[in-house]
């Protein structure tokens, strides 16, 4: 048996005939990514109505009376679930990741095209049952996104007979597309890489979507297991999270099982998840960075092994959310230890990603500008990460606005001016239309300057201990007045940063329909999906031949080089000098 | 036939080879990587299953029933402790050992042989799973339930049928999975491109699932 690796195989590709496996039932990654993003983005608004609809009801208590203390809690527990899991990590992995892996590493398709099409239909089957939830008698879960037993399933709290059971088995079934999806990622990066591009010539898209995938299939199984037991616990009447108690004046039937111990399981997915959603983003906005700032990445190799330190740390740190749970104290220090750990690579990154800016010719485009965003959110949300990271420090503000801002800042806020950057960056090879630039800024100004109204205030919120899942503060002596003011103002800037979507999606319609044709490489950027014959590249990316890859992604402004960059396709003797009897000399990468 | 029924069988019969594309368009050898990785991902699955185990078990205020008795079996007069989950032990191990006979003729490109071989362990997966569904009935039949059992802490039941539920799953999917390979491998399906790499991907899976049992049977019915 003659093994051939996957980029020197003979080509068989079968181009699609009928409109259904065209656009519908289809194998090719990029249909599968847009599918990945559209639904995305379609929960992702849902998300985004219901902060909307809590910020009504913080900042302006008794005023929207259809807004029942009950409604609120699912509110809240729908708008975080949807944003981390149904938006982020599918819009980052499946969305991304399923565009560019196969372009940015040379190969025609993903290794598995059948079971990425699964995977996408999986997603949205539970993306179907999730949303089924909001329709069922009862409501959809109000658990709160960490679903904490024993109230997830105890009766009282919203949801807890079809809406919870809706839950878990939405998020089981999002583990069977997650891992779908993943096996083909990892596998494809692995083996399908074509000619030349060996592991450290991969764009930083391909190694944080890389890395990350690898967690999510490590993490995602103890979500899926946790959502078993739970679900049995409910169904089955078993006792794995339930302790014996007392519930609404009655005895339950449950005996003997660990609430903590869901919260184990919970959260030995849920940190790795927060870095599932960071590394991807790490990644794209380095690309990003760099190509606008027309300089090469700074310690590019650094990079790659800051993005495997930090997923190998997000293992062993999950304990930091639960100093207020009850634990030995020696855990505590343990996990305080390593949670302080991760801030050097995270640190690494962040300088290196400055001093990418550093002298650099940098472009002030839409992508750029949501980019450079992206370092002062992140700054921001990573600083308060470092306070809640210690026990003492932790102990009086979990649970109060502090953590709210502190995780809207790292992982809400971050995250989403990479995905608008790498919308803007790869809007024009994805469509072949460029979008308008005007709309673009106006939308990048209102939601970077109206998020630091949003969540700045609520840091402050914090230290005078406002509670965080709370539908109403009443009147309590060590919350003043001015808090309520507060809340109006930030309410109003939720509102406003809300509504302002609207200018992106105008943008992105307007655009496709009657947007400029855009050339293939409108940011004279180097990676190879800039590289395709076709804009936008057609079924098997390449033509008839795969490229051949001579150097990495970031040869920008190299010396005595004519461009300002050189392509990874461009063989070394066709570089043009700007002086023409000098030969080009490749850089060591 | 009318214009409008040949231009849908067309399409249609396009449709089919759309779908199956992607078996024309990629050679296998991805497939082997692909299958420990999915392996490795299933791994965390039963440690986070054998990891609440554990735990509950510590927490449970009801003492926790004797295995070796539950697990009794009366045979000819005598009252033999575990000999039924004995059995089934065996008859997995084994089953690994005809696997991997499959996966070296396999080397061999020699079809009788594979498909005898890959057959005789899909028997022996079978024969696993009966046996642990009349292990389960005899234990329903007991009183054994998810929520309780007459013999001490109710978790005992509840991780009984979850763990051994959720192995004998993959049991029975593994059993599917060698017939269906086995069958194309006597119809000559792999010796297309001469390709016999599915043989060894279904051998790692079944492998795995004899690997996890013991895991099982040592947590589980030993201590
Ligand atoms: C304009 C944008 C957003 C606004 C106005 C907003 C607002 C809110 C509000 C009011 C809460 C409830 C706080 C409480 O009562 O405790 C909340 C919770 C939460 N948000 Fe957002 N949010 C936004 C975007 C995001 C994004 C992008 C993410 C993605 C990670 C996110 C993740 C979460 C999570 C995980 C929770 C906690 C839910 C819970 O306590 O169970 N949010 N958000
Ligand atoms: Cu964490």
């Amino acid at each position: 048996m003659s093994y051939v690796p996957i980029a020197d195989q003979p080509d068989e590709m079968h181009d699609p005939q009928t409109f259904i496996t065209k656009y519908i039932w289809s194998q090719d990654h990029k249909v599968i990514a847009i599918q990945y993003a559209g639904t995305a983005i379609a929960v992702g608004v849902v998300a985004l109505v219901l902060s909307g609809l809590m910020r009504l009801q913080l900042g302006f208590p008794d005023t929207f009376t259809f807004i029942e203390p009950a409604e609120y809690y699912q509110y809240v527990t729908m708008h975080g679930m949807i944003m981390v899991v149904y938006l982020l990590t599918a819009l980052f992995l499946g969305g991304f990741g399923n565009y560019l892996i196969p372009l940015q590493i040379g190969a025609r398709d993903m290794v598995f095209p059948f079971l990425n099409m699964l995977s996408y239909w999986f997603y949205l089957l539970s993306v179907l049952i999730l949303m089924a939830s909001f329709f069922v008698p009862g409501g959809p879960t109000g658990a709160g996104w960490t679903l904490y037993p024993p109230q997830a399933i105890t009766e009282g709290t919203p949801g807890a007979g079809a809406g919870i059971m809706l839950m878990l088995a939405s998020l089981a079934v999002f583990v069977v597309a997650f891992t779908m999806g993943g096996l083909n990622y990892v596998t494809t990066v692995l083996q399908a890489r074509t000619r030349g591009m060996t592991l450290m010539r991969m764009p930083l898209s391909v190694w944080g979507i890389f890395v990350a995938t690898i967690l999510g299939l490590f993490a995602f199984p103890a979500l899926f297991v946790s959502a078993v037991m739970m679900s049995f616990d409910k169904l089955l009447g078993t006792s794995f999270f339930m302790p014996a108690m007392i519930s609404l004046g009655e005895v339950v039937d449950y005996r003997g099982g660990s609430p903590i111990l869901f919260q184990h399981l919970f959260w030995f997915f849920g940190h790795p998840e927060v870095y599932i959603v960071a590394l991807p983003a790490f990644g794209l906005v380095s690309d990003v960075l760099s190509t606008h700032a027309r300089r090469n990445i700074f310690g590019y190799r650094m990079m790659v092994w800051a993005i495997v330190a930090i997923g190998g740390l997000s293992f062993i740190v999950w304990a930091h959310h639960m100093y207020v749970s009850g634990m030995n104290p020696y855990f505590g220090f343990f996990f305080a230890f390593t949670t302080l750990i991760i801030a050097i690579p995270t640190a690494i990154k962040v300088y290196n990603w400055v001093l990418t800016l550093w002298q650099g010719n940098i472009r002030l485009t839409v992508p750029m500008l949501f980019a450079m965003g992206f370092i002062f959110t992140f700054i921001h949300g990573g600083l308060t990460g470092l306070f809640l990271g210690n026990v003492t420090i932790d102990l009086p503000l979990s649970d109060t606005y502090f953590v709210v801002a502190h995780f809207h800042m790292v992982m809400g806020v971050s995250p989403v001016m990479v995905v608008f950057a790498a919308i803007y960056h790869w809007f024009p090879k994805i469509s072949g239309k460029m979008f308008d630039e005007r709309l673009g800024k106006i939308h990048f100004w209102g939601t970077f300057l109206g998020t630091y109204a949003i969540y700045l205030p609520m840091h402050y919120l914090g230290f005078l201990g406002v509670p965080r899942r709370y539908f109403a503060l009443g009147t309590t002596d060590f919350i003043p007045q001015s808090a309520f003011e507060l809340n109006a103002a930030i309410s109003v800037a939720a509102i406003f940063v809300g509504v302002l979507q609207i200018v992106f999606f105008i943008n992105i319609f307007k655009s496709l329909w009657s947007g400029k044709k855009a050339d293939p490489n409108p940011w004279d950027a180097t990676s190879l999906e800039w590289l395709t014959p076709d804009t936008p590249p057609r079924h098997g990316n390449w033509g008839h031949e795969l490229p051949t890859v001579y150097r990495w992604a970031y040869e920008y402004g190299s010396p005595g080089v004519k461009e300002d960059f050189v392509p990874q396709n461009l063989p070394p003797n066709e570089v043009q000098m700007e002086n023409p009897g000098e030969k080009y000399k490749e850089s060591e990468h | 036939m009318s214009s409008l029924d040949i231009a849908e069988s067309k399409n249609s019969q396009e449709f089919v080879e759309d779908w199956s594309a992607d078996k024309q368009t990629y050679h296998v050898p991805w497939g082997k990587a692909m299958m420990w990785l999915f392996l490795v991902s299933d791994t965390f699955i039963f440690t986070c299953f054998l990891v609440g185990y554990l735990n509950v078990r510590r927490t449970t205020t009801d003492p926790w029933p004797y295995p070796s008795e539950v697990f009794a079996l009366e045979l000819f007069g005598h009252n033999l402790p575990l000999i039924l989950i004995a059995i089934m032990t065996f008859v997995l191990i084994t089953s690994s050992g005809t696997m991997a006979m499959a996966v070296r003729y396999a080397h061999f490109r020699d079809k009788k042989k594979v498909f005898w071989f890959m057959a005789i362990t899909a028997f022996f997966g079978a024969t696993f799973v009966g046996m642990q569904v009349f292990e389960w009935s005899k234990l329903i039949s007991e009183g054994v339930r998810p929520w309780g059992n007459p013999f001490g802490a109710p978790q005992f039941g509840s991780i009984f049928f979850m763990v051994t539920g959720f192995h004998g799953l993959h049991v029975s999917i593994g059993v599917i999975y060698l017939l269906i390979v086995a069958s194309k491998v006597r119809r000559g399906h792999y010796d297309k491109k001469d390709n016999y790499e599915i043989v060894e991907i279904t051998g790692l899976y079944w492998h795995f699932v004899d690997l996890v049992w013991v895991f099982i049977f040592a947590f589980f019915y030993l201590w």
